[in-house]
């Protein structure tokens, strides 16, 4: 028997308005096998899109939430009224006794339980703290990599806690430099303060984007089309081969980059002929079925479209250890829409993750990325940006595959035992900033480095430069490819001549910058394996 | 529980590699948690041993009560600090009894420090004598130090060559002229002056010290010229501006930079510089964050990766998840929001003090958050500092309490886990910013918590 086949991740823009996403479509002996269905709630199954107060990014008219927030019991809908005043510093028109600080009148205190630090209401996305915490040391502008090679660049402390402070005041707009941010949330990991920098990065860009940036600009119509890499690379995967060519067919490239400002350097990826999804409900769905072990995986949009191969060694590397293996329907992480401030976008993408992810946890499975972007965004970005119910939840059931398996298995045990390679092969790995961010940069050096037949060479730290959709704007390639030349060196100074990551867009970068070819550390398991 | 090893260090600073390796090198299976990049990066890069011995009581005695009864005092009344010393080894036997240099012996920070000179290699100087070496910082102070990266060499204060500080206009925490000044006050054997330039005003006005770095490692066209060319014609009409004492004009004999002069191709910079000038370029460490600092992390986590020493940052300790019988098991690594068990046979905490943030206060008490170990302090808030700011602050010398084989202690004296260890600025007992023995006690303390969870995980 298989389950979880239906391939219906692809379905309509906006949120289930057409196909049922009942991606359990085998078993009905499954409690609850009907599905989240459209608009029929599941019990126990927190609906999407609705939110429980506004987020931070929506300008606040003064708009006290509705919906919701209706329905809520008054003591929530009281909350999310004064978060609304107070969120991201925004003053309420409406709210006449609001002070300039964005804290409440004092006539509102309980005289008889007044406590000083009343003055200045908190609530979670209240930024104020974060920007209090910020000594002024600079280990983030030291750690940003685009501050090293762009002189125009202000660097992620002015970006976060001190333009936090000046856009407190109505008449203070967004710095423009907050676009060449590239969000690969170095400065997260360099402050000693747990300053919530990348967090304020994102709010700042999603509030430029939403209130300075002209929505006919070629620019921002650029930037949409790159962060919704999603609804291209769908329509593209139905013409495969086309695409292919016609993406990188010399006079295209040309007019892209004089109208839309894509930088004709580069080459589009290619295509895959048949999807991961394709491929998934072709197989029949999973082939293991196990109660006790169940992952959900976020293929994202990159191992779905273009590199299957990546999905493939997941689901085999994970069947190989046990594992029943769900597909469940889902969009695009949202990662090159907050680094493009597209925060309305990713918050849709967000809402159909965040319901189908947190679906397939309540029957048991732990959520699996294999992208550590992606990862990196249901466990931080999400709960940091958006306020979906389940949304915690979700963050604290994702995991990066091999992390996962390291936790959870005896993974160097398992590939002992295999023998190692028949071939021996040397890689040049480089971990992605996100890795980095989730402590994640050495576990493919460490997992791979006593298997016999393997060398894995890390090629330092530096940052490849590509950033997502950042190397891909005409006016950023070249910075793009300064951030990378250390990258490109290291891998040409070792020894390997096939590149490793786990992350697409620096594979992208990697392949561009050296022309080597370049594997996922998932692909390389499933070959020590024998999965 | 899939993530164990034989010794597990919390921590990412100097301490915890220190302890990563000697572990590694009694042949255990080493594995190192940072939650943040490391802070060996905010350091300058300078390693100290000892420098001073400041006294722990004022030159007369205050009346009775808590220290804080001293109010009136007057701060002249704490005596000066003896030093600078020559030979940090023979002011030890002056620490406090419960200092860690007195805990884990002198002979732990010999070893420590002959580490660290194996760790770093010919990067850099000090090695070959046990006296300390002053070298200028950049507020135009002196700092007796045991070791000094290359970089800083042709600067040191005992050498009595005519210098020339060069300093730009957008570096604004750095004053080339005043540290000139301070310099020569502080009555070095040697005529200096200071220079401010023309250079770094072709980057923006508050540019990143990691972007000059850049550009003159890659030797980066400024305006046209190479940058290294371009700094050197900046530098150059002022190698004639030190006057002696007679009026007289001497040709300088070695430049100061603040420490951006390259990050990978440091030593090249320097000397195509000093070629170009005629004259010795030596770097003034500066405040974080610093180059030199940068530079040491990435030797040392070089080091890491050659001894074996499996290493990961980004994810904090939080806590103990299971222990029994007066031993850990194992520690709960937070990974973006849940937490996973890390098991070890030995655990070496080094995370810092109050600043490294291995030490949390409030206005109820200082804890110390991963172990949950006793940290000595005084009941009363009140008593936590003196009022004389240079004088012997209580809360200075927070932090855990061990034993000669660095085992944290409880308030009883008596050790809290069998296989816990603690080193580095966890450790109280020491005042380091006065003494100016934050690295060696990380050394000292560091070697003998790495060795001694080796003896105890192999067991």
């Amino acid at each position: 028997m298989t389950r979880h086949t239906e391939d219906d991740g692809d379905a309509g823009d906006s949120n289930g308005t057409s196909e049922p996403s009942g991606w359990r479509d085998g078993g009905g002996e499954n409690a609850g096998s009907g599905g989240c269905g459209c608009g029929e709630p599941t019990p126990g199954v927190p609906e999407a899109g609705r939110d429980e107060q506004p987020s931070i990014f929506v300008p606040d008219d003064g708009e006290v939430p509705d919906g919701g927030a209706e329905a809520a019991s008054d003591a929530d809908a009281v909350g999310a009224a004064e978060r609304a005043a107070t969120d991201g510093g925004v003053e309420s028109a409406s709210g006449g006794g609001e002070s300039a600080t964005g804290g409440t009148d004092s006539t509102e205190l309980d005289p008889d339980a007044y406590d000083p630090v009343d003055v200045f209401p908190g609530g979670d996305l209240d930024l104020r703290e974060g920007a209090d915490s910020c000594y002024k040391c600079t280990s983030c502008d030291t750690s940003c990599p685009v501050a090293e090679v762009d002189d125009e660049f202000p660097g992620p402390k002015f970006q976060g806690p001190e333009q936090w402070r000046l856009k407190r005041k109505d008449d203070h707009d967004i710095d423009e430099s907050i676009t060449s941010c590239s969000n690969c949330m170095r400065c997260d990991d360099a402050c000693p303060s747990s300053v919530p920098l990348s967090q304020m990065h994102n709010e700042a860009r999603g509030q430029f984007v939403e209130r300075q940036m002209e929505k006919l600009s070629v620019e921002y119509i650029r930037n949409r089309i790159l962060a919704n890499y999603r609804t291209s690379a769908s329509l593209a995967s139905k013409f495969p081969r086309t695409a292919s060519f016609a993406m990188n067919f010399g006079p295209a490239r040309w007019a892209m980059e004089k109208v839309m400002g894509i930088p004709k350097e580069r080459d589009f990826p290619e295509f895959a002929t048949e999807t991961f999804r394709e491929w998934w409900k072709a197989r029949g769905g999973a082939q293991v079925e196990n109660p006790d072990k169940r992952v959900a995986y976020f293929h994202g949009c990159y191992s779905n479209y273009n590199t299957p191969e990546v999905g493939k060694a997941m689901v085999r590397v994970y069947e190989h250890f046990g594992y029943e293996v769900m597909v469940p329907p889902q969009k695009c992480s949202g990662t090159p829409m907050f680094a493009n401030g597209m925060l309305d976008d990713a918050r849709r993408h967000a809402e159909t993750n965040v319901e189908n992810l947190v679906e397939a946890i309540g029957e048991g499975a732990d959520v699996i990325a294999s992208c550590t972007s992606c990862s990196m965004s249901l466990r931080q970005e999400y709960p940091e940006l958006f306020d979906l119910h389940g949304i915690e939840d979700l963050a604290e059931h994702t995991f990066e595959a091999l992390e996962y398996l390291r936790i959870h298995e005896d993974l160097e045990g398992e590939l002992d035992a295999a023998g190692g390679l028949d071939d021996e092969r040397a890689f040049a790995y480089h971990a992605p900033c996100h890795a980095r961010n989730q402590g994640l940069s050495r576990q493919a050096v460490e997992t791979f480095r006593d298997v016999d037949g393997v060398t894995m060479e890390d090629v330092g730290d530096s940052c490849s430069g590509i950033s997502g959709t950042y190397g891909w704007k005409e006016e950023k390639y070249e910075k793009s490819m300064e951030i990378g030349a250390e990258m490109f060196e290291h891998m040409e100074d070792a020894e390997g001549e096939v590149g490793m990551t786990e992350c697409p867009t620096c594979a992208m970068q990697m392949e561009h910058g050296t022309g080597y070819e370049i594997e996922h550390p998932l692909q390389l398991l499933e070959d020590a394996l024998g999965a | 529980m899939a993530i164990t090893s034989d010794v597990l260090v919390v921590g990412g600073g100097l301490a915890a590699v220190t302890a990563a390796v000697s572990a590694a090198r009694e042949g255990a299976d080493v594995r190192l948690v940072s939650h943040k990049a490391s802070t060996l990066r905010q350091a300058s890069g300078l390693i100290d041993a000892l420098g001073y011995v400041p006294a722990t009581e004022p030159a007369k005695p205050l009346r009775d009560g808590p220290p804080t009864a001293g109010r009136e005092l007057d701060p002249d009344e704490w005596p000066d600090p003896e030093g600078p010393l020559a030979d940090p080894f023979e002011g030890i036997d002056r620490l406090p009894e419960s200092h860690p240099y007195r805990v884990v012996g002198a002979d732990a920070l010999r070893e420590g420090l002959d580490l660290f000179d194996d760790l770093v290699g010919d990067a850099y100087r000090g090695g070959h004598t046990d006296r300390n070496a002053l070298v200028p910082t950049f507020g135009g102070a002196v700092k007796p130090t045991a070791r000094y990266p290359a970089a800083a060499e042709a600067g040191l204060a005992s050498d009595d060559r005519p210098m020339l500080v060069v300093g730009f206009r957008s570096l604004t925490e750095y004053d080339a002229r005043a540290f000139a000044g301070r310099l020569e006050a502080a009555g070095v054997p040697f005529d200096v002056a200071g220079a401010e330039v023309e250079f770094a005003e072709a980057f923006r006005a508050d540019a990143k010290i990691t972007r000059l770095a850049k550009a003159l490692d890659h030797d980066e066209e400024i305006d046209g010229t190479p940058a290294r060319e371009a700094l050197a014609k900046a530098v150059s009409p002022h190698l004639h501006d030190v006057v002696d004492e007679s009026g007289g004009v001497d040709r300088v004999e070695r430049v100061g930079f603040p420490a951006f002069l390259g990050d990978d191709e440091g030593d090249e910079v320097r000397a195509e510089l000093a070629d170009r000038l005629g004259a010795d370029v030596f770097e003034i460490p500066m405040g974080p964050p610093s180059l030199p600092g940068l530079r040491l992390e990435d030797r040392l986590f070089d080091a890491l990766d050659a001894e074996g020493v499996r290493f990961e940052t980004g994810n904090p300790v939080v806590g103990v998840e299971s222990a029994s019988d007066g031993r850990v098991e194992a520690v709960a690594v937070d990974r973006k929001g849940r937490t996973a068990p890390y098991g070890a046979d030995a655990f070496v905490l080094a995370t810092g003090g109050l600043v490294g943030k291995g030490l949390d206060s409030d206005r109820e008490g200082v804890r110390e958050p991963v172990f949950d170990l006793h940290v000595e302090q005084p009941d009363d808030r009140y008593e936590w500092f003196v009022d004389d700011a240079f004088g012997d602050q209580p809360y200075a010398r927070f932090g855990v309490r061990p034993d000669e084989r660095c085992r944290p202690t409880d308030a009883d004296g008596a050790v809290e886990y069998e296989n816990v260890f603690a080193a580095g600025g966890v450790v109280g007992g020491a005042d380091a910013a006065r003494e100016k023995s934050a690295s060696g006690v990380s050394l000292a303390t560091g070697l003998v918590a790495g060795r001694q969870a080796a003896t105890e995980a192999n067991q």
